[in-house]
């Protein structure tokens, strides 16, 4: 019984996220930007996971797929790099990952976009994930798991959490991709009923980050399953998950909060 | 005062006898662990005492040779050690009672990752056919949970051998995860290696940090400047209270109270947001440095100051709660005992250690960092040793860290004078160092050549605290499962690195 009054005890705590901002989501340290692409210097040496490259043209890209939020870079070179604060990180391709985003090839990404609303056009209002970690550290997991605290409460958006593939509709993959969980992963997603929605979720799960290159993973889920969208942090953020969830559903309302590239 | 490190080197037959007769006095095996060095192997003993020493018993064993007599029927504490010695190096501990893969099933012809070896190994793919079944007895039949766990969970496959209901003996199978972070560690700069331990068991990644850092630091002969050190004990402290309040959460959904999950998800949502405030990341990453820390939060200390009695009578308000449902303790009762023998032999860490008889803190045993400038800590501690006394135990701990971050606060809010850095550029050779994570003491070994790891070592609590799990079975049934294994409140990615 005194659990009852407790429950009511502090009000509503649910973020009013997506209707509206949310502070935190919006203030929160989710990616790393470009400020200046044509900066002078070894730059790409300051990255720990190669996330910083030059291009053709010397002009410096930073890849938010490989980015494990250290700030070494932001740090060191002030004057090139910067926090971009924000949790809207997620993306529909692997290359959009990459900052300053290059001319963005607008025709594929509305055909992938028109593509995944076919797929995901009956799981908009009800959807049921599924979660496998494929050699996460174990903190992408928590993150997974706050999305059910009443901070987040996605139930309240008609999105669930099951325990059985068979019952799934979408797939939130965690980790660098461990070997030893190829076979679980893949048999995972065979269970489940067409149409998939594969969900990458933080930057171990994109590009092995700071595991890779190694014996005993491969570089990330990519290789392993078809993956539709992308969502890094190390680990992503419960916000970052959300919008990558959303982002699948083509559910993101407008382009509020999203981390300036 | 710190860790105090002696190192030996020793001719096999030597070293076993020496390695038995430290055990026997009284030290407890804190890892055991190989490192190639060109075809040979060198075999490490880490022993430690309850004063704060640890003493490295070296061994080398030659090319030519690939089996040595082994230690676990003496020290049955090596029994995983061991285990992970042959699958990593290819080496046979000859009386083994059960050398089954664990870490890395692989067929016996495929070569080894040999961590220390300045060789990068092919892919190795682990093959679940290395992995032998153990199914006897009339009317057994085998229960997989896992490695894909229904709901959010790490990837781990228990294997529960039953009759019908009780659990006479669940197998654990780690392998799974296997990422291969030991090699990963070579040939990184100090700095990088450190964002790795942060990797190692994400949830503990300050405790991780912190082992590394006081390795280097010891070997480095610097001290941490003041303010550093109490950085330090409020970012471990904090994690510590998220780690338990993660613990609680898990028992209070095996229990399905649906009120308390979500009071003490959202008290547990609140800790990683104040981590987060201070420093930028939710786990506290980016925090420890080697030689100190990078920056003081960027909560100032009056608000500091303010949240944390805040946070703790809320929290207090909901323990006091669920430590009087009725419902829920009689499900932590007599849950999953550890016997304080198994415990003393095992030499169990951590909570697990601590609510059955153990009372080593590594925090009160090396009072490194910020904790020599606060009061001393007195580890609570029971002898039940079932999921009751585990819990009780977390939760006076959360008290303490409490206590512990919020005296830190104040003194860093009487301004405390100078840098957050010691300089610990040049390092060379071995050191150790450890921390206290939320799950029990981490150490690490690392050898630093030319500021750049040559071999680094990681053992977590929940590697040592594991196999304890084998053995806490005693008249459980199915429906235990759950609460015994959110009462030990382990992680697999620090199992199976």
């Amino acid at each position: 019984m005194p659990w009852v009054f407790r429950g009511l005890r502090n009000g509503v705590l649910t973020t009013g996220y997506p209707r509206r901002p949310d502070p935190y989501a919006d203030t929160f340290r989710g990616a790393v930007t470009v400020v200046d692409p044509a900066a002078t210097g070894e730059v790409e040496e300051l990255c720990p996971t190669s996330a910083i490259t030059r291009g053709e043209a010397g002009q410096v890209a930073l890849d938010r797929g490989r980015c494990i939020l250290c700030g070494h870079c932001v740090h060191q070179r002030p004057d090139a790099f910067a926090w971009a604060e924000g949790s809207e990180a997620a993306r529909l391709t692997r290359p959009a990952l990459v900052v300053p985003e290059h001319e963005e090839d607008d025709h594929a990404l509305a055909e992938l976009r028109t593509e995944l609303a076919r797929r995901v056009r009956r799981l908009r209002r009800s959807v049921h994930l599924r979660h496998v970690d494929a050699g996460s550290d174990g903190a992408d997991e928590w993150e997974i798991a706050a999305l059910l605290n009443p901070v987040y409460d996605v139930h309240r958006l008609g999105i669930f959490f099951t325990a059985t593939p068979r019952h799934a509709d979408i797939l939130l993959v965690t980790g660098a991709g461990a070997r030893g969980m190829v076979q679980p992963l893949a048999r995972t997603l065979e269970a489940m009923p067409q149409p998939v929605v594969v969900i990458a979720v933080g930057t171990d799960a994109i590009s092995g980050g700071l595991v890779s290159p190694s014996y005993a993973t491969s570089e990330g889920v990519g290789h392993q399953v078809p993956v539709d969208v992308w969502v890094p942090g190390s680990p992503a953020s419960p916000f970052a998950i959300l919008h990558g969830i959303l982002l699948a559903l083509d559910r993101v309302p407008t382009r509020r909060s999203e981390v300036p590239a | 005062m710190s860790t105090t490190v002696s190192i030996a080197s020793s001719p096999l037959t030597e070293w076993r006898t020496l390695v038995c007769k430290e055990i026997q006095a009284g030290r407890r095996l804190a890892g055991l662990f190989g490192t190639a060095t060109g075809e040979d192997v060198r075999i490490t003993a880490a022993l430690a005492d309850l004063t704060g020493g640890i003493r490295l018993l070296d061994t080398v064993l030659p090319s030519w040779q690939r089996d040595y007599p082994a230690l676990t029927p003496d020290a049955r504490a090596a029994f995983w050690y061991e285990r992970e010695l042959h699958d990593l190096f290819g080496i046979e501990p000859t009386g083994h009672p059960r050398l089954d893969p664990l870490v890395l099933p692989l067929p016996d012809t495929t070569s080894r990752p040999r961590p220390g070896s300045s060789v990068q190994p092919g892919t190795l793919h682990p093959t679940e056919e290395a992995v032998g079944r153990h199914v006897l007895g009339p009317g057994m039949f085998t229960i997989p949970h896992g490695p894909v766990r229904s709901g959010v969970f790490e990837s781990v496959e228990y294997l529960v051998e039953t009759p019908g209901e009780d659990i006479p003996f669940p197998q654990i199978r780690v392998y799974h995860k296997h990422r291969g972070i030991e090699k990963r560690f070579e040939g990184l700069s100090i700095e990088d290696a450190v964002l790795l331990t942060e990797r190692v068991e994400g949830i503990a990644s300050v405790a991780h940090a912190l082992a590394f850092c006081h390795a280097v630091e010891d070997l480095a002969g610097v001290e941490v400047p003041r303010a550093a050190g109490l950085v330090r004990v409020i970012h471990a402290e904090l994690e510590r209270v998220a780690n338990h309040l993660d613990v609680a959460l898990r028992l209070a959904e095996a229990a399905g109270l649906a009120v308390a999950i979500a009071r003490l998800g959202w008290h547990k949502e609140r800790v990683l947001r104040l981590v987060s405030r201070c420093c930028g990341n939710r786990f506290g990453r980016g925090v420890v440095v080697p030689g100190g820390v990078s920056d003081l939060p960027r909560v100032a200390a009056a608000e500091l100051a303010g949240e944390l009695p805040r946070l703790e009578r809320d929290i207090t308000g909901d323990e006091q709660v669920l430590m009087a449902t009725a419902s829920f303790l009689d499900r932590l009762r007599g849950t999953g005992p550890l016997s304080t023998d198994l415990a003393a032999t095992h030499g169990a860490l951590g909570p697990i250690g601590r609510a059955s008889g153990r009372t080593e803190d590594i925090r009160e045993v090396d009072r490194d960092d910020g904790y020599r400038h606060l009061d001393p800590i007195t580890a609570p501690h029971a002898d039940a040793g079932d999921a009751m006394a585990r819990l009780r135990v977390r939760w006076a701990e959360v008290h303490d860290s409490f206590d512990l971050a919020t005296a830190a606060v104040e003194q860093l809010d009487h301004g405390v004078p100078g840098s957050l850095r010691a300089d610990v550029s040049t390092v060379q050779g071995r050191g150790v160092g450890r921390a206290e994570a939320p799950q029990g003491e981490v150490l690490y070994v690392v050898e630093i050549a030319d500021g750049r790891i040559t071999r680094c070592k990681p053992r977590s609590a929940s590697f040592h605290n594991l196999p304890l799990f084998h053995s806490v079975f005693a008249g459980d049934i199915l429906t235990d499962f759950p609460f015994i294994e959110a009462s030990f409140g382990l992680s697999i990615a620090g199992v199976v690195l």
